[in-house]
């Protein structure tokens, strides 16, 4: 019996993302939607070896790999956090396939589009777990380059092309922000990991100003990953012009990362003056316009766009709290209810369309999936008895408990606002004559993976513990 | 049996969903209901205060959530109201054009949110259970209502929403004031933690506030009452009822059960703003009544009127004022359930409730006639209904209040103001039962038909609740007693 030990579980990602890619280019002939099922199967081997990890020992966390790797709770949480993501993503992908192939004409590249998530994953993996900022560079790249291509692969589509351009341009910018911090931080300290950085701050022999700088660049970098305004203004163009997987693995895998990356990362700055006014600044900006901008929206893809916004808002008043774990659950939270929404909206995108009006009638038309997006819905707008409620809970428990009034006054109104937009949809589903009265098909895996998500969404709006306990050591 | 008590409701709701006959289904989750609450009321220790029945299943240990049930003499008032109008609810649905199965689903969610919340004796799932019924509600109004439904529907939601996180905020602030190791969502513990480590004076003053605009807006408290009426107008009957007759109440409930005993500050130095508030309701929402011209609409702002007696006797904060409240939210529940049912009925059977087209109906519906008339005689506080002796019990607390002062206190004003309510409820009430089925018929109703053998099943049941506790109100009373009672005496 050999000790699972928790590098392993990137290495058996990565080998089976190029597995894929290389098999997919020597089998032209047979069905892609295999490549997708493989993927399925080996991350949820992976998933299922997460559990039975060997706990490392401390001694050899001082040095070599361990300067820039750690694979504490919250790194473990996250690394299950993206396997399960990326699953969906790829059960997502195959109900996604036919609209690709009939935009691109032939299914050619169908099983590159079904390998670069596993890559993805294995960035995302990488990056929960790193601690050095050269590391968290190199993950965020390896995250950020597939994106790249995955948002941009149906490039005879011009909005997916826009959306590609829009992204790449902002994703460098972002990252040379990033790398600028960095060097910064650098300069000021001498390290790049973030336990020595800490260390140095806290010596108080190092320059504040400077420090205070590098800190803001790093911030404008990861603002522009976890979507916090003002850095926001590639999410609805992008999360519209991508295909609706991606746009599903953006707004959940690619913000969780940012957010584990943020927690860590905030935690040696907590020294400096005004770190925190600045964030409870931007988390306020971001709330008020995610919400306020998604409105008056009548694309649901949008909407959902603007409505990730929103919740980024939440989780960064959590971040601006400094309750790692309200964040964390509400991550928990706002990945099953995202999944859940896109998930089913793929599925009736294919009938009718992507517009809120597209759902009209879908509770005739479809009474399970009209009743799932009930509950992804209710979920996303906060309501007891589903995950996103004790997400919100947890939030405003912390904020409460830090006097943040500002916060929790603007969190309540926002709230409220969430409310109007999340029940349009429920509107459209239940009230309105349906255009047509067409049954929608569900392929079987698609309905165990949506009733998966409608029971974990409900079940952790009853019984938060797992999560929290995941958390411990 | 508790347990049953909550789930049952949610459980049947399931079934209709999945396919069980969605009318038999309902109407025996709710007799079960209405039976099991009957023999909790048997088996129940009127003597001892505390809660009874008590069951509770750990959910979070690190935040001390407790799934947790329980009864005292209070609850099990409010769980007897609520059971006994959702059969009344359930019964009165007749046939629903579209979507059957979702309007009964919707109908048992509401009921199963309210009596989650009357029962548990945990903060969190008393404030979670509560928001079970938001979507039902929004779906009732939405897809069945009449009139401007689409606007009362988002209103009601909306409003509620904002309502409802400020109490949750308001909820938070309670948990967070005792000591951080004694912090917990169960409100027995919470309780006793208060008692022993009495929160501080200016901090209750922020929680009372929260709590008050939080419940306030829940109850359709004077400036934050736009909701109800439009909402109520539009409602389908049977939502209108449970809706107005029990869910409604939660908010009064929550004060009697939290604000009353943990923040006797918070209660003293608020006092004078909910008085003014709560002749808001009874005066001007009174005026406003008598001018509507369409029955819905007037049992909406009555409805919302009626809330200003239950908040003096809350407002009045000894043992005789808050019994009564208790009493009425009981009578008052009972009374309006019924007099939207019948005004459903009418609704169903001529399309309009404008006062202009109606009239004489009783000589085509008699029946329907008496029941509405023992409802309106009820609300308007004639004895032997039990709004009669719960409203002697809020007037004799409030005016007591202030009493030793040795000069007219805001509370003897008050106290005189709302007997005046009552005369302006008799006059807005008894014209809505003259120009509704006295008077002169239109003929256009002369094929009407009166209310169907099986619906006399449900009236009566309600009027038999109004009545004996009218002629019986001491069995009410003795009930509610020791808990005020513990209130009171802990924090004097």
């Amino acid at each position: 019996m050999i000790a699972i030990r928790a590098p392993y579980l990137e290495i058996a990602v990565l080998v089976l993302g190029m597995a894929i890619l290389i098999f997919e280019t020597f089998a032209a002939k047979i069905d892609k939607k295999i490549f997708a099922y493989a993927g399925i199967v080996g991350l949820a081997a992976v998933l299922i070896a997460s559990f039975f990890l060997s706990p490392e020992s401390s001694a050899h966390q001082t040095n070599g790999f361990w300067n820039f790797y750690t694979a504490d709770p919250l790194s473990i949480f996250f690394k299950r956090f993206s396997l399960v993501t990326t699953i969906v993503v790829l059960v997502m992908m195959i109900d996604y396939a036919p609209v690709l192939r009939s935009v691109a004409g032939h299914a050619s590249n169908l099983g590159e589009f079904f390998s670069l998530p596993l890559l993805t994953c294995a960035g995302l993996m990488y990056l929960v777990s790193a601690i050095d900022f050269i590391f968290i560079f190199v993950s965020l790249e390896l995250v950020t380059i597939s994106f790249f291509v995955l948002v941009s692969f149906p490039r005879r589509n011009p909005i997916a092309l826009e959306a590609g351009v829009k992204y790449l341009i902002l994703g460098a910018l972002s990252t040379a922000f990033l790398v600028y911090g960095i060097t910064w931080i650098f300069g000021v300290t001498g390290e790049t990991n973030l336990e020595r950085i800490a260390a140095a701050f806290s010596s108080g022999k190092i320059d504040n100003q400077a420090a205070m700088f590098g800190a803001v660049l790093v911030l404008v970098g990861l603002g522009f990953k976890i979507a916090a305004v003002p850095f926001q203004i590639w999410v609805p163009d992008v999360y519209q012009g991508a295909p609706t997987p991606v746009t599903a693995f953006l707004s959940v895998g690619s913000k969780a990362a940012g957010f584990v990356v943020l927690l860590r990362v905030l935690q040696p700055f907590l020294m400096l003056p005004n770190m925190q006014r600045l964030i409870v600044l931007i988390a306020l900006l971001t709330v008020v316009y995610g919400n306020l901008a998604a409105l008056p929206q009548n694309n649901l893809k949008r909407l959902l766009g603007y409505s990730s916004i929103a919740h980024a808002g939440y989780l960064l008043i959590g971040v601006a709290c400094f309750d790692g774990r309200a964040v964390t659950f509400y991550l928990a939270a706002y990945l099953l209810m995202t999944l859940l929404s896109f998930a089913i909206l793929i599925i009736v995108a294919q009938q009718t369309g992507e517009e809120i009006s597209h759902f009209d009638g879908l509770a005739k038309r479809a009474p399970f999936l009209a009743f799932a997006m009930l509950v992804a819905m209710a979920s996303l707008a906060g309501l007891p008895f589903t995950a996103g409620f004790f997400g919100k809970f947890f939030i405003f428990v912390s904020a409460v408990a830090q006097k943040q009034t500002a916060l929790v006054a603007v969190g309540i109104v926002t709230v409220a606002c969430g409310f109007y937009y999340y029940l349009k949809v429920v509107r459209a589903m239940y009230w309105q004559p349906s255009a047509n009265n067409n049954a929608i098909a569900v392929s079987s895996l698609s309905r165990a993976v949506i009733i998966l998500l409608i029971v974990a969404t409900v079940w952790l709006g009853v019984y938060p513990q797992p999560i929290l306990n995941a958390l411990k050591h | 049996m508790l347990l049953f008590l909550v789930l049952c409701p949610l459980a049947a709701a399931i079934l209709i969903i999945a396919g069980s006959p969605a009318r038999l289904t309902a109407l025996v989750a709710a007799i079960s209901n209405l039976f099991v609450v009957l023999v909790i009321l048997a088996r129940f220790d009127r003597i001892a205060a505390g809660f009874q029945f008590v069951s509770s299943f750990l959910v979070s240990a690190d935040w001390q959530i407790h799934f947790a049930f329980g009864v005292d003499g209070l609850s099990l008032l409010m769980l007897l109201l609520a059971t006994i109008v959702t059969v009344a609810a359930v019964w009165f649905t007749g046939k629903i054009d579209k979507y059957e199965r979702a309007f009964y689903a919707c109908l048992l969610f509401i009921s199963g949110g309210a009596i989650g919340a009357f029962a548990s004796i945990d903060l969190f799932f008393f404030y979670a259970f509560h928001e079970l019924a938001l979507i039902p509600t929004f779906l009732l109004i939405g897809i069945w209502g009449t009139g401007n439904r689409s606007v009362a529907a988002w209103k009601i939601t909306i409003y509620l929403t904002l309502g409802s996180f400020v109490l949750l905020i308001g909820l938070i602030l309670l948990y967070q004031s005792v000591p951080a190791t004694a912090r917990t969502f169960d409100i027995r513990e919470l309780q006793a933690a208060i008692t022993s480590h009495p929160i501080a004076a200016p901090e209750q003053r922020h929680i009372y506030l929260l709590l008050l605009i939080g419940f306030g807006v829940l109850i359709s408290l004077f400036p934050f009452h736009s909701w109800a009426p439009e909402a109520y107008a539009s409602a389908p009957a049977p939502a209108a009822m449970l809706h107005a007759g029990v869910l409604k109440k939660f908010g009064l409930y929550g004060l009697l059960r939290l604000a009353i005993p943990m923040l006797p500050n918070g209660t003293h130095y608020w006092m004078y703003l909910l008085v003014i508030l709560l002749l808001g309701n009874i005066i001007y929402i009174g005026l406003v009544t008598i001018a509507q011209k369409q029955l819905d609409w007037m049992l909406g702002y009555s409805s919302v009127m009626h809330m200003g007696y239950i908040f003096l006797g809350i407002a009045s904060a000894n043992i005789l004022g808050t019994i009564g409240a208790a009493a009425l939210i009981f009578a008052h529940g009972l009374s309006i359930a019924l007099l939207f049912a019948v005004a459903g009925q009418i609704r169903n059977r001529t399309g309009t409730l404008q006062f202009d087209d109606l009239g004489g109906l009783a000589k085509v519906m008699p029946f329907a006639g008496l029941a509405f008339g023992f409802a309106v005689f009820a609300t308007i506080g004639l004895p032997g209904f039990a709004n009669f002796a719960s409203e002697i019990m809020i007037f004799f607390g409030a005016i007591r209040n202030g009493w030793e002062m040795q000069r007219f206190h805001i509370f003897q004003i008050a106290t005189v103001l709302a007997l005046w309510g009552v005369v302006i409820s008799t006059v807005y009430m008894l014209r809505a039962y003259r120009s509704t089925f006295m008077g002169t018929m239109n003929e256009r109703w002369g094929k009407l038909v009166d209310l169907g053998a099986g619906l006399r099943i449900p009236v009566a049941l309600l009027i038999a609740g109004l009545i004996w506790f009218g002629f019986f109100p001491q069995t009410l009373v003795r009930m509610v007693t020791p808990t005020f009672r513990t209130y009171f005496t802990a924090t004097k």
